[in-house]
């Protein structure tokens, strides 16, 4: 909302102050500065002058006038002008030489076309008043010469800009925001609705209300002999231009003036094109409407319409229809001003996608009493400013509605507040806010209203004003006490909150799954969730693979994105490809993230439940039925070198054993020991793929990409990834770790074994049944070489283990170990063929 | 005594002892090194030193001759255990010394064999804000991403034709009629704790929220907010004011000044937002010509977060009785609590994944 000041200061009797001052009071109470736009504050020396003579230069490719303009100096003053709209005698704008010009235009005497000119005479545009610039501005006859053009046509002025919240309608006119300001300064307030209309027992131009829940006052006017001709005066081009509304005819421009001052929508019809009775009433199946904007709309049994015996012939509040909308032949006007249901405005123009200044107002209320006087101040303009006769009578229908009343204890906002309100300071400051306030207590309305109903001692029954349907509970009224008696007033007090828990296990997880990664030199990224089916392909998923049935958007900002994602790896993918492409090509980059899981039987809708109580467990079981798994994942992406080269020697390129210790690190922090298995799954390289598992539980995988994948993404070659489920593992996790019972402290046996078997064995086999075979001796294994070559023939590897034992009680002997690593030797020959290299 | 020998020999006379004395100790000054002395101690100190060979002769001595022959030759020995001792000493501390500056390396060489990773600023100043509370006494609450449009709204206050869902420009999960949204806000979370934990509740709750605008400097389609709730008995707006203010000190310093001014939420009643005094300007800049400042873009204040007493309706749609409970809830941008804690200008460069915006910012922000 954009108010001139000098429109404000008609209603409000403002002290001196400045445009920041104005505004740093309003923001306080609620109305929060956007911006102030100062105009015509350094324009200087732009008088009054007459025309005397005007001589045509000859011989310019355009007209050029040398004129003589008596400014009220000793002489007149020649000057060049080129426009041509103007005669000897006219009143003009003249800057003087040392003038200046809005925008810091400094203005000289020079010489142009030959000709000495001292000064310039100005268009409406030079002048920062609007945006005419069709030749020059012609004062009224009688105009005085030689003064202030500044004064005179009210040049300056400041501009304050304000976001108005959706609950104060009535702050979107200068009549809302006056009421504020003479509160915020305590000063006297003009109400500018305060037009006393005639009485009128007539009716004008006949209409009803056929759907009382559409509109609850209808208030229609008729002005004759309108003169289509007429401008609207600069003063009101001005004021509009300034608050952000574009002039357009004096019709328009009355009815928007009017909006903007009161914050009552008006609608003009011309009264030759309508047709019988005005009806309010909804829409009917199929009935089409083509608006001012020359759109032809499909209008919803929900819509509200004015209707005459022709049809459709406006979209109540919302924007008027084309078939009678005044035109330059319009000469007599009906004036319609109304009260229109704030939720089927809403609703009309969410469906239509149709946002006027109208329904702004309506959809955030206004004032239920204002048409009878906004369509009177609206009648009066057109006829003061474009010379029609109001015709008698009014046509006024209106189902009549009984003010919403509250009760509150009069010490309840000094209780919501934390601090002590006497009741005098509750009581002015609702009657500021324009309530009406008894003692007493009223029942209340409905269920909820019962269940808001505080009690107290000296309870006060508030009515609040017409113009503030918002005030409907008692903390709305607690918080106009509040926010007039000033927020900046509210002690600070630190509450004392029970002991609480600290972090949940899951959530200290996360955090260290997080640190380990990035100690491991990870860098963590955060990627939309936003995926298309493209990238199911570039994963090479099968048509049938799960992660294909993902949740799609109504609504995406891509196209090419609809989905929202099911695995976290095409956003760590696209992420490494920008990194790359910005000249890191050794990278390694991990996220923590949901992902979204439907399922295919679930519901397709989730029920909106009532908010008038706690809903019952199974309403809102049916809502989470409705809503896909989200579980956590963490995903890490790398290529290039995973340690770098240098003077050091030899780097080491990152590959599919970095991405498996990538899960491994996660699972370490979540106590689990992974049990990896090689497995086939997209996108990783079939041969290169892990299958990790807790217990029996697979959580994840991880291994290199499948080229297929690499050349898709344009990846650098061997591409690494590795998804893991968290939800899932950290379900798996072992719970408190348990101190070692005993840390034995005799000595260790090592014995080293060196073991030939198929090449295609795995090593995790291998290795399992050594330390299921080798007993409690065994303290830890760990494999120090793989082989393969010439030596142990075509096809085989040779795997060299360490063995270390301990006894918790004793220096083992020789034989025990021995015996001990022969049976871990055995039990891996019975599983996995293994010998013993050299036997 | 029957091996008594009368014979006195020759190496127990004094000057032959001090002689051997001169020549050990003569030899163990000469010694240029550790082996060197070694062959020294051998030579001179060893089983078949001079000094030991006639060590074995005292016991052929007289017995009136033996103790000064016996003291005569401790002396001798004493002094070149004690000269070779000192000269071990010397020689071992010369070989460090050149040991230890032949090992000299260049220490200034560059070790970068293993990279650095690092968390999200987002991530960790989530933690951050998290920690802040969770010293307060409040826990961590989450919820769904993917929300039923119920939590997300209705239970809120925010009904169907309010002005404020249109605001909220939301993603529709499916069709705009299937009662499923990608959360718009944190709040959600508020109905999920008020339904599932028993009161008073003290909850904070970072996390991803969603609206359809196209990503630009100051915009991003999914970004992060963090909410705090607290439904007790007796709660105020003072209560919510404290709160803050210790919240604002403990993110951006001790002397921090806030204020708060009326703003509109469905789901709280009263309503403010919270500005903080910009900590680098310290409002100068709002005043005209003073020098301009980046973070506050020359306001003096900067928004910080919206907040309120929870609406009684909303602790009705979530069964708390408003005549026993009272609460506050409050939320923040954490990307624009980024941009104004550490100057990060460009919203874009939060979401693009850039390893040179994230790496910095090391494993806490």
């Amino acid at each position: 909302m954009k108010v001139p000041l000098s429109w404000l200061r008609e209603y409000v009797d403002l002290p001196v102050a400045t445009a920041q001052e104005i505004a740093d009071r309003l923001t306080a109470a609620g109305l929060k500065l956007e911006a102030i736009t100062s105009y015509g504050h350094d324009v200087k020396n732009v008088v009054v002058g007459e025309v005397l003579a005007i001589e045509e230069l000859q011989g310019f490719k355009k007209p050029i006038r040398h004129c003589q303009v008596e400014v009220g100096e000793a002489a007149p003053r020649e000057i060049v002008c080129g426009a041509t709209n103007f005669v000897v005698g006219d009143r003009v704008p003249v800057v003087l030489p040392g003038g200046v010009l809005p925008g810091g235009f400094e203005v000289g005497a020079r010489k142009t076309y030959g000709r000495m000119s001292e000064g310039m005479i100005c268009s409406e545009r030079e002048l920062g008043l609007s945006d005419e610039h069709n030749g020059i501005m012609v004062l009224p006859e009688g105009t005085p010469i030689g003064a202030d053009v500044v004064e005179l046509l009210g040049l300056r002025d400041d501009v304050i800009e304000m976001e108005i919240t959706p609950d104060i309608g009535y702050a979107l006119s200068v009549r809302g925001v006056a009421r504020e300001a003479a509160t915020a300064f305590k000063v006297a307030f003009l109400d500018p609705a305060d037009v006393s209309p005639p009485a009128e027992s007539a009716p004008s131009y006949p209409a009803s209300i056929a759907d009382p829940t559409a509109c609850d006052r209808f208030v229609l006017r008729e002005i004759q002999g309108f003169d289509q001709s007429a401008q609207s005066p600069l003063w009101m081009r001005t004021r509009l231009s300034r608050a952000g509304m574009r002039p357009v005819s004096l019709a328009v421009d009355v009815t928007n003036y009017v909006m903007l001052e009161l914050g009552q929508p008006l609608h003009a019809f011309d009264a030759a094109k309508l047709q019988g009775e005005i009806v309010v009433r909804r829409a009917e199946p199929g009935e089409r409407l083509e608006t001012l904007d020359h759109v032809v709309r499909e209008l919803d049994p929900e819509d509200i319409l004015i209707t005459d015996a022709s049809g459709a012939i406006s979209m109540a509040g919302t924007m008027g229809g084309l078939n009678t909308e005044i035109s330059d032949a319009s000469t007599d006007i009906v004036i319609e001003a109304a009260h229109f249901s704030a939720s089927g405005v809403a609703r009309m123009s969410r469906r239509h996608n149709l946002v006027s200044e109208a329904s702004k107002r309506f959809e955030r209320g206004v004032d239920r009493e204002l048409p009878l006087y906004a369509s009177w101040r609206a009648a009066q303009l057109l006829a003061e400013l474009g010379g029609g006769v109001i015709q008698p009578g009014v046509t006024h229908a209106a189902i009549e509605i009984e003010p919403a009343r509250v009760s509150i204890s009069s010490d309840y906002p000094g209780r919501v507040a934390g601090v002590v309100y006497d009741r005098d300071t509750v009581v002015r400051c609702l009657e500021q806010v324009g309530c009406t306030v008894e003692s007493g207590s009223v029942a209340p309305a409905d269920e909820i209203a019962a269940k808001l109903a505080v009690t107290g001692d000296d309870m006060l029954t508030v009515t609040p004003p017409s113009w503030r349907p918002d005030l409907t509970d008692p903390n709305d009224l607690a918080e106009e006490v509040i926010r007039l008696e000033g927020y900046e007033k509210l002690p600070s007090i630190l509450p004392g909150a029970p002991a609480g828990a600290g972090l949940t296990e899951s959530q200290r997880l996360r955090r260290r799954v997080g640190r380990a990664l990035a100690g491991s030199g990870y860098v963590e990224i955060l990627a939309y969730p936003f995926v298309g089916e493209r990238d199911f392909d570039n994963m090479q998923l099968p048509a049938d693979d799960a992660r294909r049935l993902a949740v799609r958007l109504a609504n995406p900002l891509s196209e090419d994105e609809p989905l929202m994602r099911t695995t976290l790896l095409p956003g760590l993918l696209k992420t490494l490809v920008r990194n790359v492409g910005r000249g890191f090509g050794d990278a390694a980059l991990f996220e923590t993230g949901l992902v979204y899981r439907p399922s295919a039987d679930a519901p397709a809708t989730a029920p909106v439940l009532s908010v008038e109580r706690r809903p019952q467990e199974d309403e809102l079981a049916l809502i989470e039925s409705a809503l896909p798994a989200q579980p956590l994942r963490v995903g890490v992406v790398l290529a290039g070198e995973f340690e770098r080269s240098g003077w050091w020697g030899a780097g080491r390129a990152g590959g599919w054993a970095d991405a498996v210790e990538a899960a491994r690190t996660v699972a370490r922090e979540a106590g689990v020991v992974l049990d990896v298995r090689a497995d086939r799954h997209e996108p990783w390289h079939p041969g290169r793929c892990a299958a990790l598992y807790a217990g029996d539980v697979l959580v994840g995988h991880a291994g290199e990409l499948h080229p297929r994948v690499v050349e898709a993404y344009g990846l650098p070659p061997r591409t690494s990834a590795m998804e893991l489920e968290l939800t899932r593992l950290e379900r798996l996790a072992p719970g408190t770790a348990q101190a070692p019972a005993m840390l034995s402290a005799y000595p260790v046996a090592t014995q080293d074994v060196a073991l030939v078997v198929d090449g295609e064995t795995p090593v995790g086999a291998v290795e399992a049944a050594l330390r299921e075979g080798a007993g409690d001796l065994l303290e830890s294994i760990r494999l120090f070489d793989v082989y393969a070559g010439a030596q142990i023939g075509e096809g085989r590897k040779s795997l060299a283990y360490s063995l270390r034992f301990r006894a918790p009680n004793r220096t083992l002997t020789v034989e025990e170990t021995t015996a001990a690593r022969d049976a871990a030797v055995a039990l891996a020959g019975e599983r996995t063929g293994a010998q013993l290299r050299g036997v | 005594m029957s091996n008594y020998d009368p014979v006195e020999v020759t190496p127990l006379h004094a000057d032959e002892m001090a002689r051997m004395q001169a020549d050990a100790l003569d030899a163990i000054k000469a010694a240029r090194d550790l082996d060197e002395l070694k062959q020294v101690r051998l030579v001179h100190a060893g089983d078949r030193s001079p000094i030991a060979l006639a060590n074995r002769e005292i016991g052929a001595l007289p017995p009136a001759a033996r103790a000064e022959a016996g003291k005569r030759i401790g002396g001798a020995r004493k002094a070149v255990a004690e000269a070779l001792a000192e000269r071990q000493a010397q020689l071992e501390a010369e070989r460090d010394e050149r040991v230890l500056v032949e090992e000299t390396v260049d220490v200034t060489l560059p070790w970068d064999r293993v990279a650095r990773g690092a968390r999200h600023p987002l991530t960790t100043l989530q933690e951050r804000i998290a920690d802040a509370f969770v010293g307060m006494g409040y826990e961590v609450a989450e919820g769904p991403e993917l929300e039923g449009e119920w939590f997300n709204f209705d239970a809120l206050n925010i009904s169907p034709d309010h002005p404020a869902r249109s605001e909220h420009d939301t993603f529709f999960v499916e069709s705009v009629e299937s009662g499923k949204v990608l959360r718009t806000q944190t709040s959600p979370v508020q109905i999920r704790a008020l339904l599932s934990r028993s009161l008073p509740v003290y909850v904070i709750s970072p996390g991803k929220v969603f609206r359809t605008d196209e990503l630009d400097a100051t915009h991003t389609p999914v970004f992060h907010q963090v909410e705090g709730l607290a439904v007790d008995e007796g709660l105020t707006m003072a209560h919510l004011k404290g709160t803050l203010d210790r919240f604002a000190e403990v993110m951006f310093g001790e002397g921090i000044t806030t204020r708060f001014r009326p703003n509109y939420f469905p789901f709280t009643e009263p309503s403010a937002e919270m500005d903080l005094k910009c900590f680098v300007c310290r409002g100068a800049s709002a005043v005209p010509g003073n020098p301009p400042c980046r973070t506050c873009k020359s306001e003096g204040w900067i928004e910080w977060g919206g907040c309120g007493m929870v609406n009684p309706r909303v602790l009705i749609a979530c069964g708390v009785d408003p005549g026993r409970y009272s609460g506050f809830a409050f939320g923040m941008g954490i990307e624009r609590t980024l941009m104004f804690r550490h100057n990060a200008e460009d919203m874009r460069d939060m979401v693009e994944g850039d390893v040179r915006f994230t790496l910095p910012f090391g494993m806490e922000v």
